[in-house]
């Protein structure tokens, strides 16, 4: 098989997943979501360390470590933020309703 | 080569990423959601310590230490009413990174190239559109973030000249995207990244009002793409995969949002140019409206059998979320039915009222969402406003030509008395007339809705 045409395969495939995972998502959670998704495209992160990691030019080397600066700042900021909105979600818990229609 | 072991785990991650969208997507299962996609973007992270050969390891730990420290103390200061320019923030930095690594990728592409080395035409086409996107999504970003943060005017700015601008810096960045491929050099892939930031900033710029936010959720899904075509250049299939999923739901995500507006995503981002935007004329009007002091509200409120209240973004730069709640359960203790209406773009972005009022402790179940409430709104004795405009002006659904036209609204009008709390005549975000401001059953109440409200409360424990 076509090495690029795997590549192709991930990348359609990741598309309707996407799509599908968050489709019934309720209006509510819009703000969490998207903030939890950008944190997600915070893990460029990983591809900042490869390059940085893999150079022996010194511009390149600053440029590198800029890049790690950003990109951690939006993974961790993410991450962090979105649990402080979800917290509020769940801090109160709704008074649970008595039990109805239990029967032997 | 990555090892299998690593490639595996770079497997586990991507999984991971699904579940956390999956999760985030739920009420109950969100916050467990967003931990597991942290968990895989931190072990994601760790991987190439492991299997690469790095070189700096300890300036790169510094770095990522830098970026932490700056990250947890944004997330963590920041208020909640500010959350969404926290967002656009956050995505811009991610946007920023992702075009730098893709110009470290192409300093070592022409380094092969030179060195007589063949580098095959796609890797480079997804090197120029990440350069390209990434910058865009950063400057774009920075802008949405300085309108949101009220660092620069949030209306739309157009100037004449700016769609030639925006279309010559865009078609001028893919033509040296094209020589880029046919010939890669550093100079180019610079000069697209200007460009990119260039372009980046006129797409944001004629975008204002309550549109503003939906920006933040299609530049994040361009950020997502962004990581993907990273992901292809770099050969990691993690990246590949995590950078679509956001760009896909991101994507998804953005055209919810513009539906729940009434409005098409295209129309948000070149409306302005046209003169379409939601932006208004922004001015007070000296019409004649009915005001009233707190007391009076007081026994309106205290008397009612039902009250649905109207939160609205007003109410959360007052801070006034928790004296309302005292106020709604005071009234609910009196025995009057008390319920919220929020409507999906509510606050800022959607869902961002629900947060608001979350941390203000009011129950889940007291809020309900526009399309259950709407038809209790002509059973209800008292519809309280508080620091909301657009999302009930009813010129959404009467006023063809009103900017905001279309936009499904909160029908407070059919309600048997209206009480609006507001700070002056200005209109709302959307800078749009409120005509139910002028109707016979609508009262006002000046005044920052903290104070407004904590009067009002004291009222009511007085009758």
């Amino acid at each position: 098989m076509n090495e690029g045409v795997v590549w192709l395969t991930i990348f359609i495939l990741s598309v309707f997943v996407g799509i599908e995972v968050i489709s019934k998502v309720s209006s509510t959670l819009h703000t969490p979501l998207m903030s939890g998704a950008n944190a997600i495209h915070g893990v460029i992160l990983l591809g900042a360390i490869i390059v940085t990691g893999s150079t022996d030019n010194n511009i390149a080397l600053v440029v590198g470590l800029i890049a790690i600066v950003l990109a951690a700042v939006n993974m961790v900021g993410g991450f962090v933020v979105t649990d402080r909105m979800l917290q509020m979600f769940v801090r109160k818990k709704p008074t649970a309703k008595p039990a109805e229609g239990i029967e032997k | 080569m990555i090892p299998v072991w690593a490639q595996l785990l770079y497997l586990l991650g991507a999984v991971c990423f699904i579940l956390a969208l999956k999760g985030l997507s739920g009420p109950k299962t969100a916050r467990n959601g967003n931990l597991i996609g942290a968990f895989a973007a931190v072990l994601a992270c760790a991987l190439p310590f492991f299997y690469a050969d790095l070189d700096h390891v300890p300036l790169i730990l510094a770095a990522i230490a830098v970026g932490t420290a700056g990250g947890v103390y944004g997330a963590r200061t920041v208020q909640m009413t500010q959350m969404p320019q926290m967002v656009a923030l956050f995505n811009g930095v991610g946007g920023g990174a992702a075009a730098l690594v893709a110009l470290l990728e192409l300093h070592e592409i022409v380094e092969l190239t030179d060195a007589g080395f063949d580098v095959e035409g796609f890797t480079l086409v997804a090197t120029a559109f990440t350069i390209l996107v990434g910058s865009i999504s950063f400057a774009g970003s920075i802008v949405t973030f300085a309108k949101l943060q009220e660092l620069m005017t949030s209306r739309p700015v157009v100037f004449p000249g700016l769609p030639i601008l925006f279309g010559g810096g865009f078609l001028g960045a893919v033509v040296l995207s094209v020589l880029l491929v046919r010939e890669p050099t550093m100079w180019l892939g610079i000069v697209i990244g200007l460009l990119g930031l260039l372009v980046g900033v006129l797409l944001v710029m004629p975008v204002g009002g309550a549109d503003v936010p939906i920006v933040i959720s299609l530049l994040n899904a361009f950020t997502g793409l962004t990581v993907a075509a990273g992901g292809y250049v770099l050969s990691n299939t993690l990246l590949l995969v995590a950078g679509t999923l956001v760009g896909a739901s991101g994507t998804f995500l953005t055209l919810l949002m513009a539906k729940a507006m009434g409005r098409s995503v295209a129309n948000i981002l070149f409306g302005a140019l046209k003169g379409g935007s939601t932006l208004g004329a922004g001015e007070a009007s000296d019409r004649p409206v009915k005001s009233a002091g707190p007391e009076d509200v007081a026994i309106m409120l205290g008397y009612a059998d039902k009250v649905i209240i109207v939160p609205g973004y007003g109410l959360a730069v007052a801070q006034a979320q928790h004296t309302l709640r005292e106020l709604v359960d005071l009234l609910i203790a009196r025995g009057t039915e008390v319920d919220y209406a929020i409507h999906p773009v509510a606050g800022r972005m959607p869902g961002h009222m629900n947060v608001l009022l979350a941390e203000a402790q009011v129950p889940y179940e007291q809020l309900i969402e526009m399309d259950e409430i709407n038809d209790d709104f002509k059973d209800a004795d008292v519809v309280l406003v508080v620091g909301a405009n657009d999302v009930v002006n009813p010129a959404a659904r009467n006023t063809p030509s009103a900017p905001i036209y279309g936009m499904p609204i909160l029908n407070a009008d059919q309600a048997k008395a209206v009480v609006f709390l507001k700070r002056s005549m200005r209109p709302g975000f959307a800078g749009i007339e409120n005509e139910l401001l002028f109707e016979p059953e609508t009262t006002l109440l000046f005044g920052d809705a903290k104070d407004t409200l904590g009067k009002t409360l004291t009222a009511v424990k007085a009758l």
